[in-house]
């Protein structure tokens, strides 16, 4: 996708960010939040959602302002943008859902670092104009969101026999998913699932490269 | 290190300052010496007895006379189980529950009137925090931070022992600066609202600085570890020391400790997850699990076998 080419429609970006070029299982980025806040379907959702409000937010800021940032210290300047979104989703969650931000709150801050988000800024917002970029950032933001959200539901609904906190299962199925290790095992068997059903599909693995940010 | 006489002897002096601590430590007045009696000294002697050393001899030795409580929670004070007199007019104090070294405690005496809080020595602090930060709480295993770069370069030993120097000797040099601008400037200044904004740019200058000054000065050294310092710049788990030690409102041994350990930590996880990959290269992996799938699952074995510090307690 370079953007000097006329910039694909609002839905084709979208689905892009959540099948295509979803952030966690086909470029493997980002993993670090993966695995860490989703023991429950809850903590993924807040995450997912903060990551969705930084990367739309810094993608529409950087879109605006492209013209003005020179490319020379076009990096430090994205990463002051990005800092900006993140201290002020980290301030509106502990003001309004302390608990569950009790439970993530340095990850969310750690969002600044991410990856996925500086590598959207770099690739589409700072070539292409308003509308797409909001659409783009979007896509990517609900593929992360979506994919926190499907591991907390697996993690959760194994590990403790709960989902969204309503008990499905009276005992603890499998207790070994809510643990620390139990996440590396989960993001494991999700992304070989995905690579099977590549593999099935006729296509290649895609996840075999290194993983960044 | 290529060049063995030119180890920068300048990157030891953080570790000299801790050194010395003790000693500083042992120089400044305890505390103010409170008008009429107080308590002199005290030393815990069995897990669970506590010896007292006071000014003026203790006439009352029964349990009321005394409260002890953790600096935790000052409103729940421990039993006193038992009080003895000792020759030299302190007490030995028998508390209901284990007290250990490493934490705070303080101790109040009703008549005559006393009071001293105890402070757990720096050394049990340093252990405990580097312990704790390189092996109960990983960094990799039991945090998950880090991981993009932890699967990225720990294919081959020789990187990872590379990433590992300059990860530990990066997020020391981070930590300690941050720490600085953390207690001295953003508090100070009621600014903690800009943590991760002052954070961000501490940590990428202070990688810039080393990468400067390593180029200038050790040009043998920066052609092995420069390729590194330049990919770190922002990384989560570099930015995630200074704001441990923030959100834990560290002191500065805790933030040496701290940052000290969880780069060692980092470090040993590297090497130990380098060395498998190495070998899982011979192995024959199915087709879906090839590459990260089963990096992941190896990931999740040792942190299941990182579980077994959780517990792990020197002073206990």
């Amino acid at each position: 996708m370079n953007g000097t080419d006329r910039p694909p429609g609002a839905r084709a970006l979208i689905l892009n960010g959540i099948f295509a070029e979803n952030p966690v299982f086909r470029l493997a980025l980002s993993l670090c939040p993966a695995v860490a806040v989703t023991t429950t379907v809850a903590n993924g959702f807040i995450l997912g959602f903060a990551v969705l409000f930084v990367q739309v937010l810094s993608s529409v800021t950087v879109a605006l302002t492209k013209n003005f940032i020179h490319p020379r210290v076009r990096i430090p300047a994205y990463t002051i943008i990005i800092a900006l979104w993140v201290s002020t989703i980290d301030m509106i969650l502990a003001a309004y859902f302390p608990v569950l931000y009790s439970q993530v709150g340095l990850y969310v801050k750690l969002i600044v670092a991410f990856a996925i988000i500086i590598s959207r800024l770099e690739y589409f917002a700072s070539r292409n104009p308003l509308v797409p970029s909001f659409w783009d950032a979007f896509g990517m933001g609900m593929g992360f969101l979506l994919a926190l959200v499907a591991i907390g539901a697996m993690r959760e609904v194994l590990g403790a026999g709960t989902l969204l906190g309503f008990t499905l299962v009276k005992n603890k199925p499998l207790l070994f998913f809510a643990l620390p290790a139990g996440g590396f095992f989960s993001i494991a068997l999700l992304m070989a699932f995905f690579n099977w059903i590549e593999i099935r599909g006729g296509g290649k693995p895609s996840s075999g490269g290194g993983a960044h940010g | 290190m290529a060049d063995r006489r030119k180890f920068p002897i300048a990157a030891l002096a953080p570790l000299l300052i801790v050194l010395a601590l003790p000693a500083l430590n042992s120089l400044l007045p305890a505390s103010a010496p409170a008008a009429g009696a107080s308590i002199v000294r005290v030393r815990v002697q069995a897990p669970d007895q506590v010896r007292l050393w006071t000014s003026t001899p203790i006439e009352r030795t029964d349990a009321a006379n005394f409260r002890f409580t953790e600096a935790s929670a000052p409103d729940a004070p421990a039993e006193i189980k038992a009080v003895r007199s000792e020759p030299d007019g302190g007490v030995t104090l028998t508390v209901g529950q284990p007290v250990h070294a490493s934490d705070r405690y303080r101790i109040e005496v009703v008549e005559p009137p006393m009071s001293r809080d105890i402070a757990p020595s720096t050394w049990a602090v340093l252990v405990t925090v580097f312990l704790s930060s390189a092996l109960i709480n990983n960094f990799v295993f039991t945090r998950y931070l880090g991981l993009c770069i932890f699967f990225g370069v720990s294919k081959k030993r020789e990187t990872a022992i590379g990433m590992g120097i300059t990860f530990s000797a990066v997020m020391l040099f981070t930590g300690l600066f941050s720490w600085a601008v953390d207690t001295w400037v953003l508090r100070p200044l009621n600014l903690s609202f800009l943590q991760i904004l002052v954070f961000i740019g501490a940590v990428a200058m202070v990688v810039q600085f080393l990468d400067t000054m390593l180029k200038k000065t050790h040009p043998a050294l920066h052609r092995s570890f420069g390729v590194y310092l330049l990919i770190i710049t922002t990384n989560c788990i570099i930015l995630a020391v200074p704001l441990l030690n923030a959100q834990a409102n560290a002191d500065f041994a805790e933030a040496f400790a701290l940052s000290l350990g969880a780069g060692l930590g980092f470090a040993l996880a590297l090497f130990l997850m380098s060395c498998s990959r190495e070998k899982l290269e011979l192995a024959r992996v199915p087709k879906a699990w090839e590459g990260l799938p089963i990096a992941f699952a190896l990931t999740g074995l040792f942190a299941l076998a990182f579980m077994g510090f959780s517990g792990l307690d020197l002073f206990r």
